[in-house]
């Protein structure tokens, strides 16, 4: 796993130093809010409906069971009880006070955590698959590119007032599971002919009010040449990003505007002027020493089947359905990928006990080399598990209420937080998709109906990643009543697609049998083992809207 | 500043986040900053809504409270209610997570 360097430690216990600084300022009145505002946002404090909310960074998802303690403690000392895990694989806490601040970010940089990069107009933290150094078909770790990325664009002069917040998100498998394209920019390891490592690379992707699909404007950028592709993107974003208009000023726009082949060309442009003055070559031995960062961990040599396991199967039906939701192959022979559901049935997407997360730490500790993982969809992974400690694994979860057998099913959700606790909502989607999970919360008819997401905003910024769900529900706002829009064949994986809207919105009373009408739909015109999203891409949304709104 | 409240609304209260906490709070009749909405003080009218709204500057000038607003109330038999989900939530927490803070505390507001 990375570690900080001395550089990086420094730089992290000046910022800390800094907005302590700026903190005790604001308190004694030294600084004004409007002084102040746009510092917080630079370390993660927002104000929020109830209380400020602290977004803290785990950088492309990966945490050590030590840094798990730590949010644990936290969680406890200064909030609640509980963090969120986010679709950005970072932690927010709902209730700190801003006087406690300091301390918490203090508490965070002993162990190499902090909050940088996670708001503000900055390349935001960047993201990527949770299964990375895992995965069957991995090309390369897609973490190393991204340590690469964070140390170029941390504190970046250039990249710290950009014209709006950017995102980058790497995968390392051609099943994508980071959301490549609907990010700014979305990088695709691949491989040419000769076995050489290079970067596809896609832009302008991402959502929230203009929601767009990502552009591929490289098929094969040599590794030596990514910082100096990727400054060469900047700088024509940076150029052309119009400042003057906010919900204009994504790059999203900017490609939509220009087209694919005119920001294409300008990109060449630039990446030969970057790569002329050859500052941001990447040396070999400076990825190399980055490499070591992410080696594999000593797995030992292990026959793939594991009779421990197969006995477990057979003797525990709830154990073999967990497996099979929640199990994925792993690259080495004998171990096996665990996703840990943080979707219990009724229970908040995403959010995580105090004592849930010291649990998942010593699980780690004890049987996947001492490491987590945060996904995108707001659960968490083991990384490395062998396989015959599989059903040892689930007996621990279990205890802590987490081993819901659910990883892709309907009640796999994810969900912003809403009017519960955002104050730039519409309307609240935690309760909706408790309630979703409660209707569907028979784990057999679950496995039955098969791989469904459903993902659901509170307003238009769409951080739930509504437009990309199967099912997605957007809360809108109609003279103080909640109401919610249903969107159909959303996708965020290698094929990605943003859902059609199927009709006039749903009430609160209406949505949940709006959804279960859906899927009584889909199962009555699926082809055997089809799942939701092919049987809809097959049959397009017209059935759905005659089925939703026939009999209204 | 985001507008909270219905214009020709007729009853109006005036709320803020504490800078310390951001805990939220209402100006009483009394120029304190409560935590309860049944201490606010209510303004019929524009104009002692608007009256309410400036006395809220000096709260701002030495850093007690950020972002004051007006929001549209109603007074009913059992207190003052506020008039939009979002000022119910405001007013008593998350309609999740009832164990805990205020939804644990102000049972009845979130049916
Ligand atoms: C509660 C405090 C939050 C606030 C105030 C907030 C605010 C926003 C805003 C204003 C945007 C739109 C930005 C734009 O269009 O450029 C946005 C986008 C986004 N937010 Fe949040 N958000 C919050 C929480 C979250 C949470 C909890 C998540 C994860 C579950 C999240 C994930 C995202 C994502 C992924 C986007 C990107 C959409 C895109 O690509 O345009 N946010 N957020
Ligand atoms: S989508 Fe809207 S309601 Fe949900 S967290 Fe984002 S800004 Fe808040």
């Amino acid at each position: 796993m990375y570690r900080y360097d001395e550089f990086d430690h420094q730089l992290v216990n000046e910022r800390v130093a800094q907005f302590s600084g700026q903190v005790a300022r604001r308190l004694s009145g030294e600084l004004t809010e409007d002084e102040f505002k746009p510092l917080r946002l630079m370390n993660g404090v927002y104000l929020q409906l109830h209380a400020y909310m602290l977004r803290i960074a785990v950088p492309y998802g990966t945490l050590s069971s030590k840094q798990m303690r730590m949010l644990a403690h936290i969680g406890r000392k200064y909030d609640r009880g509980y963090g969120h895990f986010t679709t950005r694989q970072n932690l927010q806490f709902n209730w700190p006070a801003l006087k406690d601040v300091p301390d918490i970010l203090k508490d965070l940089a002993s162990v190499e955590m902090h909050c940088i990069q996670t708001s503000g107009n900055c390349i935001r933290n960047v993201t990527s698959d949770q299964y990375a150094g895992a995965a069957k078909s991995e090309i390369e770790d897609p973490r190393i590119v991204s340590e690469i990325i964070r140390q170029w664009s941390t504190f970046h002069p250039e990249f710290s007032f950009l014209p709006r917040k950017f995102k980058i998100a790497v995968t390392g498998t051609p099943d994508d599971r980071a959301a490549i394209r609907v990010h700014d920019i979305g990088i695709q390891i691949v491989q040419d002919d000769k076995q050489n490592i290079g970067y596809e690379i896609y832009v302008g992707g991402g959502l929230g009010r203009t929601p767009m699909i990502g552009k591929k404007i490289a098929d094969f950028v040599p590794k030596e040449d990514l910082l100096a592709y990727l400054e060469a993107i900047m700088r024509v974003y940076n150029m052309y990003g119009r400042r003057d208009n906010i919900y204009k000023a994504r790059i999203k726009i900017l490609v939509h505007e220009i087209g694919v082949e005119e920001m294409k060309r300008q990109v060449e442009a630039e990446f030969a002027e970057v790569r002329k003055a050859g500052t941001l070559h990447l040396p070999e031995e400076e990825v190399a020493r980055i490499e070591a960062y992410f080696q594999a961990p000593a797995y030992e040599s292990l026959p793939d089947e594991s009779t421990e396991l197969n006995k477990a199967v057979l003797a525990d039906r709830d154990f073999a359905n967990w497996v099979k939701s929640n199990v994925a192959q792993h690259r080495v022979p004998g171990y096996a990928i665990v996703n840990i559901s943080l979707k219990p049935i009724g229970g908040t997407p995403g959010d995580c006990s105090s004592d849930q997360m010291d649990a998942v730490a010593d699980i780690a500790e004890k049987y996947s080399f001492d490491e987590l993982r945060v996904t995108h969809e707001q659960n968490l992974t083991l990384a490395h598990v062998r396989k015959k400690d599989l059903h040892a694994v689930y007996e621990a979860l279990k205890k802590h209420d987490l081993a819901t057998a659910n990883i892709n099913l309907i009640t796999d959700q994810i969900a912003c937080p809403g009017l519960d606790y955002c104050a730039l909502a519409n309307a609240r989607s935690i309760p909706l998709a408790q309630e979703i999970s409660r209707r569907f919360a028979d784990i057999e008819r679950q496995h039955e109906i098969g791989e469904l997401k459903i993902n659901t905003s509170g307003c238009i910024n769409a951080c739930g990643h509504h437009h990309v769900g199967h099912i997605g529900i957007l809360g809108v706002d109609k003279k103080g009543v909640e109401y919610y829009q249903v969107t159909l064949g959303g996708a965020a994986d290698e094929k990605t697609a943003i859902g059609d809207i199927v009709g006039r919105a749903f009430t609160e009373d209406e949505i949940v049998d709006a959804i279960e009408t859906i899927v009584t739909t889909y199962i009555g015109k699926r082809n055997e083992g089809e799942r939701f999203i092919d049987t809809y891409r097959r049959i397009g949304v017209e059935p759905f809207k005659e089925s939703l709104y026939e009999t209204h | 500043m985001a507008q909270h409240t219905r214009k020709g609304a007729q009853f109006q209260a005036l709320t803020a986040n504490r800078l310390s906490d951001g805990i939220v709070v209402y100006l009483t009749a009394d120029d304190r900053w409560s935590e309860s909405l049944q201490e606010a003080e209510v303004a019929e009218g524009k104009e002692a809504a608007e009256a309410l709204l400036a006395r809220a500057e000096p709260s701002v000038a030495d850093n007690t409270v950020v972002e004051p607003y007006l929001f549209e109330v109603a007074k009913e038999a059992d207190g003052i209610r506020a008039a939009s989900v979002r000022e119910t939530i405001r007013q008593a927490g998350p309609t999740v997570r009832l164990d805990l803070g205020k939804q644990a505390e102000l049972p009845g507001v979130h049916s």
